[in-house]
């Protein structure tokens, strides 16, 4: 019996631990699904500032891409004391039972970026169908009235769907009046940009040209419509896009792109850390500010839910991207001539 | 043609036949006998490749009408050359890679990550060189030859199916692609370098095109005359001279109908305020294409490394005991894959303007079928360049057509689908057809 009373003492030992950690900080642990993707650690920086100012304590692990070892990461992340949990999850439906156990020991759970279909779990997340809505009015105050072009993204992703939903709210009062005319709509596989372009050719060619604006659902897509533009001469007319892509800020600068919608991952980031410590807390999920109840998923359980606004960029708040330090003057105002240059670039 | 020639030879003999004996040739003096006229003409013709052009030109006709004439207009049909270039310059690679039994899963992979090495290369390292884009090719050209040698190794050497280690490709070249610049699109390329994509000044124009078109009319008939030449000196069997001259007739109308399509779609970039263009003649990624088929062309029928790789694509047993050093052979048609793979990542990064690591997905199964389409064999040993090509052309067609009537990206992916099945099927008909 040596082994068990070893295994008892070294329980023991870690629940002091905990307990005295408890005493100083609110743990908050961090299940990411997979650390290699760069921009992960932007939202780590600002999460671990969030959670360190209102003086609790951040902790994390890598599931590396295995549903497995998400599982693993979670049940530790509990051991080593955890009050809340971030969950990125790498499969939502694979760390339910992970879920599960976290709940049995009224751990709160804040499914971050990706859902996590549980009616006790707080989603965390920017609003997509808001980014559709912000491409759409983007385009729709350049030009409220003419022929439109959609190209959506790709039709594996459940995202193009929301987006497109979005851009379709706001466009479709002008489309039943008949100031609108859709003159063409295609999903892009695999949100490929070459294959935006090549459809965007077809959809020029299909109209002679007859095109006044296009709402492309991400920076990719539409770097693809504005090479298909430019061989037609095109290039100038309203065009949308999401994610501030380096490149595509600088075709806002340019004038060549009319919005990028920008979901800043450090925002999504600190918010996570400050909920995560309210929850911490002990504050109930429905009493954060800013939350609602949100049932659209695939299986309609009702769960709390905060949704950022995202930030559509034009050429008149192009320095919200600089002054936040996700690019440079440099990279976003390239090859801009003075005599057209928004005021970012001046 | 080994059905028409057994028949013959049998009704010559008239051996074990109720048959009358044949008449006896005239047989004038030391000249071999003639074969049958039908033979001859049979011999001058690839029933798979008109039977190719055929389906292709159905595929055109159905489309041209569907579309109102949308489809054959000048400014779809230069598209359309553009579109398929990068893909094709792919599959008359593929074409070598399965006629030799392997395959290669790795291609749009590896035009990613070969097209986002040298947008980078291009905009970080060389920006403000003199040609910088040439040296950002040859830094792209580098890796894809690197990776062509890596992958040629491990299966040449270390005897891991091409299967295997081309499948480790997909998945590491398209990781590649995302670490050289942390997933960044990379834009805007040099405006000398986005000629090569075929957009805004992407082509030859008029003059230009009309030389090309007379040299490859010029080429045809040479290669036709001296392949008769050929023939005469070692008193091989010829197709009729007049079914080589309707063959030479036909590919001057078709090339010189290519280039009038070319040059009459007019050039927006450059036109005048009084809205006047000059013709923007054959693309430059064509120009590529072409010169990518004239080498491989040559390649397969005039060098070594062709016959040596029909021959181990035939029997690698007894190319092996031929002599053959197999192994080197391998390699090197992966090195050529490589290369080929950043030549079409070039035309792609140059028509886009930007580098991103999301292109070329699917290229590797879209090379495969066109290759296939075109009468490339999966079990090794036959197929051709040209073929390809057509290919090539047909997914395109099918691809960016039906985008003219609306149709969605679900139910291309079906319609191509099933031309592939109906390729497929008549490829077993036409072998069962031919062993009757």
């Amino acid at each position: 019996m040596k082994i068990s009373r070893g295994w008892t003492l070294s329980v023991a030992a870690l629940s002091v631990l905990c307990a005295t950690n408890m005493a100083f900080a609110q743990t908050v642990g961090v299940s990411w699904s997979n650390f290699q993707e760069e921009r992960w650690k932007r939202d780590e920086a600002a999460m671990k500032a969030a959670i360190e100012k209102a003086g609790g304590k951040y902790i994390s692990a890598d599931a590396q891409g295995s549903n497995e070892k998400q599982v693993a990461d979670i049940e530790n992340l509990i051991t080593r004391g955890a009050k809340v949990l971030i969950v990125l999850a790498w499969d939502a439906d694979a760390v339910l039972p992970a879920v599960k156990s976290a709940k049995t020991e009224g751990i709160p759970i804040i499914a971050y970026d990706r859902l996590i279909q549980d009616k006790d779990v707080f989603y965390l997340t920017f609003d997509n169908v808001e980014v559709g809505r912000l491409q759409a009015q983007g385009v729709f105050k350049k030009k409220p009235a003419g022929n439109y072009v959609f190209i959506k993204g790709a039709p594996t992703d459940p995202n193009a769907d929301l987006l497109h939903k979005g851009q379709l709210e706001v466009l479709n009062p002008a489309i039943k009046a008949g100031k609108i005319k859709v003159v063409g709509e295609q999903y892009t596989e695999g949100w490929a940009p070459e294959v935006a372009q090549r459809n965007m050719e077809q959809i020029l060619t299909k109209n002679a040209n007859k095109v006044d604006a296009v709402v492309a659902s991400n920076d990719g897509t539409a770097g693809g419509v504005v090479a298909a533009l430019r061989a037609q001469n095109l290039v100038g007319i309203p065009v949308s896009g999401q994610d501030g892509d380096i490149a595509a800020l600088n075709r806002v600068g340019l004038g060549e792109q009319t919005v990028s919608v920008f979901k800043d991952a450090r925002k999504l980031g600190e918010s996570a850390g400050t909920v995560a410590m309210q929850l911490a807390k002990g504050k109930k999920p429905k009493d954060i500010a800013g939350t609602a109840t949100w049932a659209e998923g695939s299986k309609k359980i009702p769960m709390v839910s905060l949704f950022l606004k995202p930030v559509p960029i034009t050429s008149d708040n192009l320095d919200y991207v600089i002054t936040a330090g996700w690019a440079t003057k440099d990279q976003v105002c390239k090859g801009v001539t003075p005599a057209k240059a928004p005021k970012a670039c001046k | 043609m080994t059905s028409e020639q057994s028949t013959s030879d049998a009704s010559s003999q008239g051996a074990g036949s109720d048959r009358p004996p044949p008449v006896a040739k005239v047989v004038r003096g030391g000249e071999l006998p003639v074969a049958p006229l039908r033979q001859r003409i049979s011999q001058g013709l690839d029933p798979r490749m008109i039977s190719m052009l055929l389906a292709l030109a159905l595929i055109w006709v159905a489309l041209e009408v569907a579309t109102h004439g949308l489809f054959l207009s000048p400014r779809n049909l230069y598209n359309l050359s553009i579109q398929t270039s990068a893909i094709a310059v792919v599959s008359c690679g593929m074409v070598f890679v399965i006629v030799a039994r392997q395959i290669d899963l790795s291609v749009g992979s590896l035009l990613a990550f070969t097209g986002v090495l040298t947008a980078y290369a291009q905009i970080r390292w060389f920006e403000g060189v003199a040609a910088g884009w040439v040296l950002s090719i040859a830094v792209g050209m580098t890796a894809g030859v690197a990776v062509g040698l890596f992958q040629g190794w491990w299966v040449a050497y270390r005897g891991l199916p091409a299967l295997v280690v081309t499948l480790a490709g997909f998945l590491m070249y398209r990781g590649a692609a995302f670490l050289v610049a942390e997933g960044q699109t990379i834009a805007p390329l040099d405006e000398t370098y986005q000629r090569l994509g075929g957009g805004a000044a992407g082509s030859i124009g008029v003059g230009g095109s009309w030389l090309v078109g007379a040299l490859a009319c010029a080429w045809l008939g040479w290669h036709v005359w001296d392949t008769r030449r050929e023939q005469a000196k070692y008193t091989a069997e010829q197709a009729p001279l007049w079914l080589d001259v309707i063959k030479v007739a036909l590919g001057t109308v078709a090339v010189g109908a290519f280039v009038v399509v070319m040059v009459s779609y007019p050039d927006r970039a450059r036109m005048d305020d009084a809205g006047n263009a000059p013709g923007m003649g054959i693309g430059i990624p064509v120009l590529i294409l072409i010169a990518v088929v004239a080498v491989l062309s040559f390649l397969a029928h005039r060098t070594r490394f062709g016959r040596y790789v029909f021959a181990f694509g035939g029997n690698p047993e007894s190319a092996l005991l031929a002599g053959i050093n197999t192994r080197l052979l391998i390699v090197k048609i992966f090195v050529m894959m490589g290369i080929l793979s950043t030549i079409a990542a070039v035309i792609t990064t140059a028509r886009l303007n930007a580098g991103a690591n999301s292109i070329g997905q699917f290229g590797e199964l879209y090379a495969i079928a066109a290759a296939v389409l075109g009468g490339t064999s999966l079990s090794g040993g036959s197929g051709s360049v040209p073929g390809a090509i057509v290919g090539a052309l047909i997914i395109g067609s099918l691809d960016s057509g039906l985008v003219l009537l609306d149709v969605s990206s679900a139910q291309r992916q079906i319609a191509i689908g099933l031309v592939l099945i109906a390729a497929g099927w008549f490829d077993v008909e036409y072998a069962k057809w031919r062993s009757k």
